[in-house]
């Protein structure tokens, strides 16, 4: 996806309005049960709490899975990893990619050159398949080495990203123009170039955020994430592969969380991107 | 003592043939001088020579006395604060995620001049007939003259000796343009001007010198109403010539 795109598909002046209100509502909701675990749950997400593949109930609103446990207490720790690890992944992402984003777009054209097709190589891998090898190079699967895996794949593709923004900015005769007001090259990164890129920037952080919790969760579903008793949704979803005709909602649950992380991210990206933007007000 | 002095300079891009070959002039206090000549003559590549933004192959250029080199930091700061620039493109020269009053107070803090900033850009606005409050505005919320005016009152915020201006009417329509040039006009008795244009009307109304440049080389170096009336260069008069004119009712 280039710049252009992202701009031509500025949603029209009086959506972003809504676009953030629901978007907001959605991640809201999920910090929201992210912070309340740390406090309270319904039940002990590890201990058995009903009878085997309960169907919902007021007293398991999302049912039991196949040893009893109840899962919406498993789906709300699920929230909290989602979050850290999106939150994880997509902080590395952003401080590596566009460090080398900038770094890059000023270099000599032989640097520029070799950290182009550097990463080009890595964005070739599948995201997935780069966090895999990630995984399997450290010594057993955690919450920090899903992190660190994700992080390095979104950092390939924001330093790509970065590296185009921040050149079609040097272009632009306003960094000359600072430039011959006395401007110093950090001074212009700061005050001209970060700003202007970050629209555009913002709305692949979120992508990338809703991307890193589908690949955490299919690194779980492969036994790769946060080991038990870390419940990350896609270990639910894998859990309940097994017993899905039987108890239909064990699966259905983790997916309806997953989506609307994923959804409410994206949302709320393009809602504060139009809003962020002066000349779309 | 000469202001501004260019000798011999040449200038090529990579290995191709050099854009600008043994330009020579000075620009004294107060003067106005107007550079023309067709596009790929070579005035965009003398101006950004004279910005420091790239390095003659050959030749020097001096300010007040001084080699101006891009390298010497101490330099540079004295020589940004005494010549500032207005561009073509009131458009694209102003950052648009920047209100007015911080994209005018730009040369003010990047050469670290004394604060406070407000009433410098206050007066500067005053200036170039910009109403006070619009430095809580974004570029985009004004037109492309009053643009062009938020770009000069960003150069003239330093107080600057030397003001050089690329093309600074040449994307306005008509009746905008005058009156940024009688703004420019008005400037002219604190600081000297050097504009590159290829409009001559501009020019005559603005300069009272005119150098002509065709293919890298000065052709033509005089006043105004000289050049205009008694060219002796055939370009010069091609020049003059290629000028559209209304036909006579």
């Amino acid at each position: 996806m280039t710049a252009a795109d992202v701009q031509a598909t500025v949603p029209p002046r009086r959506r972003p309005s809504r676009t953030l209100r629901v978007g907001l509502v959605l991640v809201g909701l999920h910090l929201g049960i992210a912070l309340l675990t740390l406090v309270w749950l319904p039940y002990d997400p590890t201990g058995t709490a009903g009878t085997r593949l309960e169907a919902p109930s007021w007293l398991h609103p999302a049912g039991t899975d196949r040893l009893g446990r109840d899962m919406l207490s498993q789906i709300m720790i699920g929230s909290r990893i989602a979050l850290i690890v999106g939150t994880g992944a997509v902080l590395m992402g952003a401080a590596i990619g566009v460090t080398l984003g900038v770094l890059a777009a000023f270099a000599t054209r032989f640097l520029d050159d070799v950290l182009a097709a550097a990463l080009d190589i890595l964005i070739a891998f599948p995201t997935l398949l780069l966090a895999m090898l990630v995984v399997a190079a450290s010594e057993r699967p955690s919450l920090g080495t899903a992190t660190l895996a994700l992080g390095i794949a979104i950092s390939a593709i924001v330093a790509r990203l970065s590296r185009i923004l921040v050149k079609r900015v040097l272009r632009q005769d306003y960094v000359t123009a600072a430039r011959t007001s006395g401007s110093s090259w950090p001074g212009i990164v700061f005050r001209h170039v970060l700003p202007n890129i970050w629209p555009t920037l913002s709305v692949n952080f979120a992508l990338q955020f809703g991307l890193a919790v589908i690949a955490e969760a299919s690194l779980s579903y492969l036994g790769l994430g946060p080991p038990p008793p870390n419940a990350s949704w896609g270990r639910l979803l894998q859990e309940a592969q097994g017993t899905v005709f039987v108890a239909p909602f064990g699966a259905i649950a983790p997916g309806i969380a997953l989506v609307t992380l994923v959804i409410g991210m994206n949302l709320l990206a393009d809602g504060l991107r139009a809003r962020n933007d002066p000349t779309q007000r | 003592m000469s202001l501004l002095d260019v000798q011999d300079l040449t200038y090529a891009y990579g290995g191709a043939a050099p854009v600008l070959k043994g330009v020579s002039f000075r620009v004294d206090e107060g003067d106005s001088v107007g550079l023309v000549g067709e596009s790929g003559s070579g005035k965009t590549t003398l101006l950004r020579l004279l910005l420091g933004l790239a390095r003659p192959a050959e030749g020097r250029i001096t300010f007040d006395g001084a080699p101006l080199d891009p390298g010497d930091r101490r330099f540079m700061r004295a020589y940004r604060r005494q010549v500032q620039t207005v561009f073509q493109d009131p458009y694209s020269s102003l950052d648009p995620r920047q209100k007015v009053g911080d994209i005018v107070a730009e040369p003010l803090r990047a050469l670290r001049l004394d604060r406070p900033h407000g009433p410098k850009v206050a007066a500067a606005l005053d200036e170039v007939s910009l109403p006070p409050d619009a430095i809580h505005r974004y570029p985009h919320e004004f037109s492309g003259g009053q643009r062009q005016r938020i770009a000069i009152a960003r150069a003239i915020v330093p107080g600057p000796r030397l003001l050089l201006a690329d093309e600074p009417v040449s994307a306005l329509d008509l009746s905008t343009r005058t009156r940024i040039v009688e703004l420019l006009a008005g400037l002219q008795h604190r600081m000297s001007l050097l504009m590159v244009s290829h409009d001559l009307a501009v020019v005559a109304a603005l300069c009272a010198r005119i150098i002509v440049l065709e293919k890298g080389r000065i052709v033509e170096d005089g006043p105004t109403r000289e050049v205009l009336t008694a060219p002796r260069h055939p370009y010069t008069r091609a020049l003059i010539s290629s000028v559209p004119r209304l036909p006579k009712p």
